[in-house]
């Protein structure tokens, strides 16, 4: 059976980075003494795959992670089995049966996330910035210049920025992710500068990652839905 | 949560900052006011290496079993670091509490290996200490070194307090009480080491002087001090199966050059080889119970979660009880999901048989180390491995599916001649031409072997101490020899060589075998931007060598002499069990060509029967 385990990354810990954390976790379930299945073979591997790697350096409460397992007890008990073999830092949230094969896998189910951008002590932009976010997503079209390894090209953000509002002085978003449009926040947050007409500086705030989404809507209307509720409690 | 000791920033632009912010599995952390003790445990190598050492999880574990001691981790902070640490004056941290290494009770410094001595200095320097412990008051942490290196340390005098020979499992907890009752009572440095000093195995630098002869060689090496002992002895755990092990060592976050279960099975050897200083200073052979060694392994595994466990000992094919063990890991592993890597294995039929249960033939490789290419070699150096074993073995491992083998040789060993080095293509082209002799229908493709030689280095008790080394241009002559007759060979298409930078050699041999006076050359080097000498990307030779003119010490001193009998040698007031006379006989016998039984077959008399047990007590 497929079970899927949401996980927090904070602390110290966002210094890990998504390979490692991997490798943190083949070692967690074995610790915790979960019946996972193994690939098999010479070097057998634990079967899990992850929904979406977490930059370094990016905090979370919203991670998720699919594991296969030959047989499970209750999703309470693995729960506080799994968080017994934790680390400072690292936290279970639930783990819930999900459906088998692949239509039903984390990795391409991610439509969306939520982020909560945080400014550093005396590092917020002097503009009244709160006042502009409004003035911000309103526009029709914010064009970035998006670079990869071989070429610049011009992309129109908007459309991915699901969600943008300030409260209590943090910034939250609700953008495009997975494997088409996935958008960074620190995008977001570049073009966001850019408008206002100060300068960007990637120090001056921090990212946490609070939730990915899978989309259950239309073409033609959104429906996110937080991954973990596309399972169900084992009993 | 835990206060870091470095921003955000500085550790999102270095390269793995894993490294250096702790908070791993099974690291311990406790209340810093409710300790009596604080102890940083320091592996003078980045952090991927310094985590795959067992001796330190050793330590780490036995430390804070105590109430009283808090024992934490630090490695050299690798140059991307070590800049941002100097430019922004950060003080070295352990990673565990991440305080100032400076404000801990002791700086703990494991010594593996000769091309670690500037990351020492490095790690004293970043932590805010002086260089020199007769420069280190009242304030700054007791610097202690142990390790093989250890058994001549007098390269290192001059910036330790303390030096421990022998295995860290034994007088330490008397070392930490009697330092806890010196505290209390605010005693000083100097009360703590006189006292300190008369613990065995404990050895203090500055309360001995040395003098030499107008010739450069040693003349005298004797206390200055009441409380300091003549001859320092090597100490020895006896019962291994008796003593603490770590059930639950550290799991690094980023992957360690061993990222695995590590189960020690014995200790020593019972070879002698006369070229390897492990043989030597662990005497006598000692072995772990096999119903210790199956309880420690399923809780080590059951504590980490790790994949992967591995055997360690300098022979495992002389453990007594290797077929119960292995049999008892293929099951238990097979069952948890966990691989068996399997080291040091002699190549004979049963040692084929375990790595075809275990390994994946065709991606794995089988390894001889024939350690010199002729018989008469072999004799010089005492290797017991004939030709026609490894060609047997070797023979047999093709037959069973393996195409890749690697041979390790050493060049620059004493009486060694041009035959010899010839030997090494010679004895590679027979193994590649037992693969040919397959039939071609039942051959996969062509064999790989790779001949790998590395300069033999004299090490302090061995019997090639007394050994000449060579320039760094001979070395490199003696390599070419080895490729030009590799290239005649017929084979040589199956056939790769590779061979060790000869600068590094002569420095190691340069620092294995010196005295106090090379003190002065090492801190010269390191102010002069040596560091990372056993990273081939960052060894400077020509530092060191600029650091030897200006001093005036003529490095040849070190390597070009073969040392007559007599000579008192800057180790000698360490006894490490086996006795200068029985090195010196092995000495001579290794000149002549003549073979020493094992300690199975033979007791030869080496002086570690006096230890009263392990191989010794056998039978």
């Amino acid at each position: 059976m497929k079970v899927r385990v949401k996980f927090a990354k904070e602390g110290a810990m966002k210094f890990i980075g998504h390979l490692d954390i991997m490798r943190y976790f083949q070692k967690a379930v074995k610790r915790a003494g979960l019946n996972a299945a193994f690939s098999e073979g010479y070097s057998p591997h634990m079967i899990m795959s992850f929904a979406s790697p977490l930059g370094v350096g990016i905090t979370s409460t919203g991670e998720y992670f699919d594991l296969e397992l030959k047989s499970a007890s209750s999703s309470e008990e693995m729960v506080k089995r799994l968080n017994d073999a934790m680390v400072e830092g690292m936290r279970i949230l639930s783990i819930r049966q999900v459906e088998e094969g692949k239509a039903g896998k984390a990795m391409s189910l991610v439509a969306a996330a939520d982020y909560v951008l945080t400014f550093r002590e005396g590092k917020e932009p002097s503009e009244d910035w709160k006042k502009k976010i409004a003035e911000f997503t309103a526009q029709p079209s914010i064009t970035i210049l998006k670079k990869t390894k071989k070429s610049e090209k011009e992309v129109d953000i908007r459309p991915f920025i699901y969600h943008m509002e300030e409260n209590e002085g943090s910034i939250y978003l609700t953008l495009a992710a997975g494997s088409s449009n996935n958008t960074k926040p620190e995008l977001v947050m570049e073009a966001f500068c850019a408008f206002l007409g100060v300068p960007y500086d990637e120090w001056a705030f921090m990212v946490h990652r609070s939730e990915l989404y899978a989309d259950n809507g239309t073409e033609e209307e959104r429906h996110l839905v937080p991954l973990e509720n596309l399972g169900e409690e084992i009993e | 949560m835990r206060k870091l000791a470095l921003s955000d920033e500085i550790l999102l632009k270095i390269e793995k900052p894993a490294r250096y912010i702790g908070n791993e599995v099974n690291s311990v952390n406790k209340n810093k006011d409710e300790v009596d003790i604080r102890f940083a445990m320091c592996f003078p190598d980045v952090y991927e290496i310094g985590m795959s050492h067992l001796g330190i999880q050793i330590l780490y574990d036995m430390f804070n079993k105590r109430e009283d001691v808090w024992c934490e981790r630090v490695y050299s902070p690798w140059p991307d670091l070590d800049a941002v640490m100097r430019k922004k004056q950060i003080p070295l941290f352990a990673l565990e509490s991440q305080d100032p290494i400076k404000d801990f009770d002791f700086l703990g410094i494991t010594i593996q290996y000769e091309m670690c001595y500037t990351n020492i200095l490095q790690i004293l320097d970043l932590s805010h200490m002086p260089l020199r412990a007769k420069d280190r008051g009242e304030e700054y942490p007791i610097v202690i070194g142990g390790g093989p290196c250890t058994y001549n340390p007098e390269p290192l005098a001059e910036f330790f307090d303390v030096f421990y020979i022998g295995e860290g499992e034994t007088v330490f907890d008397e070392f930490l009480d009697i330092y806890k009752e010196y505290k209390k009572v605010g005693r000083s440095k100097k009360e703590f080491l006189e006292r300190a000093a008369e613990i065995p195995g404990i050895y203090v630098p500055a309360f001995y002087d040395a003098s030499y002869h107008e010739d450069g060689t040693l003349a005298s090496f004797i206390p200055n001090n009441p409380h300091a002992k003549e001859i320092i002895e090597k100490q020895v755990v006896m019962n291994l199966s008796d003593v603490c092990y770590p059930e639950k060592p550290v799991v690094p976050f980023i992957k360690a050059t061993q990222d695995r279960v590590t189960l020690e099975i014995q200790r020593g050897c019972i070879r002698g080889c006369r070229f390897c200083q492990a043989g030597m200073i662990y005497r006598p052979t000692r072995e772990r119970d096999v119903e210790f060694l199956k309880k420690t392994a399923q809780a080590m595994l059951e504590s980490t979660g790790h994949e992967e466990i591995s055997l360690s000992s300098l022979s495992s094919s002389d453990y007594s009880k290797l077929p119960e063990l292995i049999d008892y890991l293929i099951q238990e592993c097979s069952a948890r999901n966990v691989n068996i890597s399997l080291p040091s294995l002699r190549i004979d039929a049963f040692s084929l048989d375990v790595m075809s249960k275990v390994q994946d033939i065709k991606k794995s490789s089988l390894t001889f180390a024939p350690e010199a290419g002729t018989q008469r070699m072999r004799d010089v150096i005492n290797k017991g491995l004939t030709e026609e074993v490894i060609l047997n073995g070797a023979a047999e491992a093709f037959a069973g599916g393996w195409t890749r083998v690697k041979l390790y040789f050493m060049l620059g060993l004493p009486t060694e001649t041009e035959e010899d080095m010839k030997g090494i293509a010679h004895l590679a082209e027979e193994v590649a031409k037992k693969y040919y002799e397959i039939p071609k229908e039942q051959r996969r493709g062509r064999c790989q072997i790779v001949a790998s030689t590395s300069f033999f280095v004299p090490k302090p008790f061995t019997p090639f101490q007394w050994a000449s080394m060579c320039r760094k241009e001979e070395y490199l002559a003696k390599a070419k020899v080895v490729k030009d007759e590799i290239r005649a060979q017929l084979n040589q298409k199956s056939i790769k060589y590779n061979y060790h930078e000869a600068d590094v050699t002569v420095l190691e041999g340069i620092l294995a075998r010196g005295d106090r006076r090379i003190c002065d050359v090492l801190e010269l080097a390191y102010k002069n931007g040596a560091v990372f000498d056993a990273w081939s990307e960052y060894f400077r030779y020509d530092i060191w060598m600029k650091a030897f003119e200006e001093l005036g010490i003529d490095p040849e001193f070190y390597t070009l002499r073969e040392r007559p009998a007599d000579e008192l040698f800057p180790w000698d007031f360490i006894h490490a069990g086996v006795a200068k006379k029985f090195l010196l006989k092995e000495w001579e016998r290794a000149k002549e060509g003549v073979v020493t039984p094992n300690c199975r077959v033979k007791c030869s008399g080496c002086g570690a029967a006096s230890y009263k047990g392990g191989v010794c007590i056998e039978g």
